[in-house]
């Protein structure tokens, strides 16, 4: 989607807020809403696109109202809602029912560190041999996608140069809405500074984006 | 067409913040009396990312490359087996890659869609690189952003900028300063900030450590 969170390229946002000595968190409720995030996710109902896919649907003006961590729990909170694991009601400071799903747990103390050790990989295996190889030029589709998409703007209908085959991946865009998983080839594709950017970008400079084979034709 | 008014007006509403931390805190009490969510389990999440994973991990990746040619060879060759071999990996660390810095070629991550960065090496992403000027502006002018971090390279020097529009995570192999030869793998590694890591940054020297 042509979202508020594809930012790359935009003017106005300001200097780089650095900030000496910054802290883990700035306030407990970050850490909290973090590893509430974290652990909710242990309970497998969505995947990490759709968790994306949910910040992405907040309405620009209150993306970019609510801090880092307000998002996270702002998208929890749908998702919670989306799959059934919480109701409106309950959210609204209604009584809660108490219903862990299948009557299973919540993942004990002694299982995150397995939890975090083991992560999400999104390798898969795919027998349709790669299109592309590197060195080989592709160019960009110029989609304009209402779901979920790891093609941002800035990178669309642009040529460049295929760099690495990184294996099949879980396609974002079927996964983010669970449509499936839908491995395909991804590369890191570089494209010129100057292709992105135009005549007065650096002439050196580069950019590399990870692009699944979906988004790309031969140039 | 009232109702479609109305419904927007209610979205508009709800999405402005209220106090987050009462909205965490109702959040977690609610999850909790339901039976989803044990208060000790958050807590040890907390304290993985506080106390054991964070840019120390990354430094020791760093500093062994630095220190060891075999390692560093599998490190840009297979990063995640490197790295596990360590003993880090996992979450938002699943499939990394490693880049390494030369006199030619300066790489710097952003991920210009959301936050993606290699937690295992690296820890949470410090509150800049989540912010909309980082994901903006890194890959249309990361001259000017390095020039704010302090950094300033030669103009023959690519810039090479990755997006992490994928689950690839990427940890950056700074330059090895120059002054340290036969120095330890501990020693080495108190020269490998994370903003040298993310490509913001450049090692430390020997004499800004003195």
């Amino acid at each position: 989607m042509n979202g508020i969170h594809d930012m790359g390229g935009m003017h106005g946002f300001g200097p780089v807020p650095l900030e000496e000595n910054e802290p883990l968190f700035h306030a407990d409720w970050e850490s909290r809403a973090m590893a509430i995030t974290v652990l909710m996710g242990g309970w497998g109902r969505w995947n990490i696109d759709a968790a994306r896919r949910a910040r992405e649907d907040m309405h620009p003006a209150a993306y970019l109202n609510h801090s880092y961590y307000e998002r996270w729990i702002d998208a929890l909170e749908r998702l919670m809602l989306e799959t059934g694991m919480v109701t409106e009601e309950e959210l609204r400071g209604g009584e809660p029912q108490r219903n862990p799903p299948e009557g299973k747990a919540p993942p004990a103390p002694e299982a995150v560190a397995a939890m975090l050790r083991r992560g999400g990989p999104s390798l898969r295996s795919l027998d349709r041999p790669a299109r592309f190889q590197p060195g080989d030029q592709v160019r960009t589709l110029n989609t304009q996608p209402q779901g979920h998409t790891r093609l941002p703007r800035y990178a669309r209908a642009r040529t460049g140069t295929v760099v690495f085959h990184h294996g099949a991946h879980v396609l974002p865009d079927s996964n983010a809405h669970f449509q499936g998983e839908n491995p395909d080839h991804l590369y890191a594709v570089r494209f010129t500074a100057r292709e992105l950017w135009g005549p007065k970008a650096s002439v050196r400079d580069t950019v590399t984006l990870d692009l699944w084979e979906n988004y790309l034709e031969p140039a | 067409m009232s109702d479609d008014h109305d419904h927007h007006h209610h979205d508009q509403h709800s999405h402005l913040p209220p106090d987050p931390a009462l909205r965490v805190q109702a959040l977690e009490t609610l999850l909790v009396r339901k039976g989803l969510v044990d208060p000790a389990s958050l807590n040890a999440i907390i304290d993985t990312y506080a106390n054991e994973v964070g840019p120390q991990n990354g430094a020791r990746v760093v500093a062994t490359a630095w220190a060891d040619p075999a390692y560093r060879d599998w490190l840009l060759r297979d990063a995640t087996a490197a790295i596990g071999d360590l003993g880090y990996e996992g979450r938002q660390g699943e499939h990394i890659v490693a880049l390494e810095n030369t006199p030619q070629v300066h790489n710097m991550v952003v991920c210009t869609l959301c936050s993606c960065y290699p937690w295992p090496v690296l820890g949470l992403p410090p509150a800049w690189y989540k912010s909309e000027a980082y994901r903006s502006r890194a890959v249309r002018e990361p001259r000017a952003v390095l020039a704010e971090f302090g950094v300033a390279l030669p103009e023959e020097t690519e810039i090479r900028v990755w997006d992490s529009t994928s689950e690839m995570r990427y940890l950056v192999v700074p330059r090895r300063p120059p002054g340290t030869e036969g120095w330890s793998v501990e020693r080495l590694a108190e020269l490998v900030t994370r903003d040298a890591m993310i490509g913001t940054g450049l090692a430390r020297t020997p004499e800004e450590t003195a």
